[in-house]
């Protein structure tokens, strides 16, 4: 792999921003992956120079906006784990689908932990455990989110 | 490991370590987080960022619009019509009651010995769309399509046509979010129609509940529940929601009761932001919607502590004047009954408003004149009777009027009331 792919990595990042901040019926809600994380923690595991922590923090960032939650508070959470995901990219990488999606589970685990303390600390703790919910679709769906995202460019 | 070393050293042929990234964009996240909770200073910031997000929320939500629209136009005639006649009669229906309503308005003038009727508390009306649902499914908010460029201010009541819906948390230029009464950390201060009890109505998800109602509460089911005027946002009188059940332990001091909301909340498509009279009796508290828009807007109950400063000087000859004593009162006392806000700002102001009322505590302790409320462990439940305040304000001067409310509210104005012997 020569070329970083920036482009792409920008424009699946923006679709899935829109498909996280799509209006869904209350039962859906629940239930719908963070896209955009699981977009996040894709290209830090298959091209962590394209966008690695800047874009997880940024994309965080648009997610406290869409959100309305305290500004910084995914941005934190996101850039913490796209470190760590950045960090041992290549053991992940050369991990079969389904241990990845182990792995991304406990990405997503400590996402959601980060901006769970975060929500406890800022004095609006949701104690709610559906907020977890999203963190097992996402593992579920991460084989799904490779095969799309591959398309787009040549990874390794 | 080997391999983690070697991405590290490939990385950083290219700048920074990974690590040392990280600890630059964790700095900035928690200086924004920082900033963003304490002061006011990221406020033009999240302002612009709301302004820049709505037109994705808005493309993002154009889906459904669009097949609202197309639903829309594509009706029948005959349904049209049918839907016309079913508007006008209900339009009728409407006058017919407003009819009634003018006449007991002033009758109800009459009988507080006002020389007027007086105007319909709601000033100015604005219909809003919601946009969408915020996408995060565990708060309850909703976004809407006005923001401060058609004059819209935080902390404002929305209402639809059949009850409360909420009040507006962040304002940015073309959009607002509200939050709805639901949602677990909004409050709403409300009393019960049949009784005059007044208490507080918590979100909890899904519905409502009045949590510090004692176990031997005057309250039945299908009660309605009505805004009380207190906490500074909501005028009175304006319906909430209806109990749907009551449960009574022998071992547990307080009931457990829970309302629905009259307002569609899970449907609502439009609704209606208020502007109201801050003269009005019946308007909320001591705050207008003039001191939210030039205040600190972070939340509704940090400008309650500059709103007590013109007044405490006035009080502080603490001589004559039951008024201006009275009308600091209303203001402390929001905060104090956990008034929603956003942020976790409750805990700030009431520890503001604390010293501003110490002054005055002392010899508001030693006398206790009309304390009706209740000490001060459950806001609410306090005073059944607003009577208090008539008898502490004795027949004065017009400029009583807008204190009225506010001094009614619970606890602290008890307290503060007491200053005025």
């Amino acid at each position: 792999m020569n070329r970083e792919p920036r482009g792409w990595m920008i424009f699946s990042a923006l679709v899935a921003l829109f498909l996280s901040v799509l209006p869904l019926p209350h039962w859906l809600e629940v239930v719908r992956p963070a896209f955009l994380v699981l977009a996040v923690l894709y290209f830090s595991i298959t091209a962590p120079r394209a966008g690695g922590i800047g874009l997880g923090f940024f994309a965080g960032l648009a997610i406290d906006i869409f959100q309305g939650s305290v500004l910084g508070q995914h941005a934190l959470a996101l850039a913490l784990v796209t470190y760590i995901v950045v960090r041992e990219h290549q053991i992940i990488r050369s991990k079969p689908a389904l241990q990845q999606s182990l792995i991304v589970f406990f990405a997503l685990l400590a996402y959601e932990f980060v901006s769970f303390a975060i929500d406890g600390w800022t004095g609006h703790p949701i104690t709610n455990p559906l907020r977890w919910v999203h963190t097992l679709t996402g593992a579920l769906i991460w084989p799904l989110v490779i095969a799309l995202l591959e398309r787009g460019h040549s990874p390794r | 490991m080997a391999f983690g070393v070697s991405a590290n050293r490939s990385l950083a042929s290219r700048g920074p370590s990974p690590g040392f990234r990280f600890a630059l964009y964790a700095i900035m996240s928690v200086t924004l987080m920082f900033l963003d909770q304490r002061g006011e200073w990221l406020r033009d910031v999240r302002y612009v960022l709301q302004g820049a997000a709505y037109p994705i929320q808005l493309a993002v939500s154009s889906p459904s619009a669009a097949w609202r629209w197309m639903s829309e136009s594509v009706q029948t005639r005959d349904s049209l019509r049918a839907e016309n006649e079913q508007l006008r009669t209900r339009q009728r229906q409407l006058e017919i009651r407003t009819q009634r309503y003018d006449a007991l308005a002033r009758e109800n003038a009459e009988l507080r010995g006002l020389r007027d009727a007086l105007p319909p508390v709601a000033d100015k009306w604005l219909v809003a769309e919601v946009v969408t649902i915020q996408p995060n499914s565990l708060r309850q908010s909703v976004l809407l399509n006005r923001g401060t460029r058609n004059g819209v201010f935080k902390s404002q009541a929305v209402l639809d046509d059949l009850g409360l819906i909420g009040q507006t948390t962040h304002v940015g230029p073309w959009s607002a979010e509200v939050i709805l009464i639901t949602d677990p950390e909004h409050a709403v201060p409300v009393e019960i129609e049949r009784t005059g009890l007044r208490t507080i109505a918590v979100g909890t998800g899904t519905g409502l509940a009045l949590p510090y109602l004692p176990a031997n509460a005057d309250v039945k089911t299908d009660d309605l529940l009505i805004t009380s005027g207190l906490g500074g946002v909501f005028p009175q009188g304006y319906p909430v929601a209806r109990v749907t059940g009551i449960q009574r332990e022998a071992v547990q001091p307080l009931a457990q009761v829970r309302a629905q909301p009259l307002a569609r909340l899970d449907r609502v498509r439009e609704v209606m932001l208020v502007w109201f009279r801050p003269e009005h009796p019946a308007a909320p508290g001591s705050t207008t919607g003039a001191d939210l828009k030039a205040g600190d807007a972070k939340a509704q109950p940090q400008v309650a502590p500059p709103k007590l400063k013109p007044t405490a000087p006035s009080s502080g000859p603490e001589s004559e004047t039951p008024k201006p004593g009275a009308t600091p009162g209303g203001s402390p006392a929001k905060p104090a009954s956990g008034m929603p806000a956003s942020g976790g700002t409750p805990a700030k102001p009431s520890g503001a408003a604390a010293p501003s009322n110490g002054a005055p505590r002392p010899s508001g302790a030693a006398a206790p004149n009309n304390s009706a409320p209740k000490p001060r462990g459950a806001p609410g439940p306090g005073n059944t009777v607003p009577a208090p305040t008539e008898p502490s304000t004795p027949p004065s001067s017009p400029p009583s009027t807008p204190s009225a409310p506010s001094a009614t509210s619970p606890d602290r104005t008890s307290s503060n009331a007491g200053v005025q012997r």
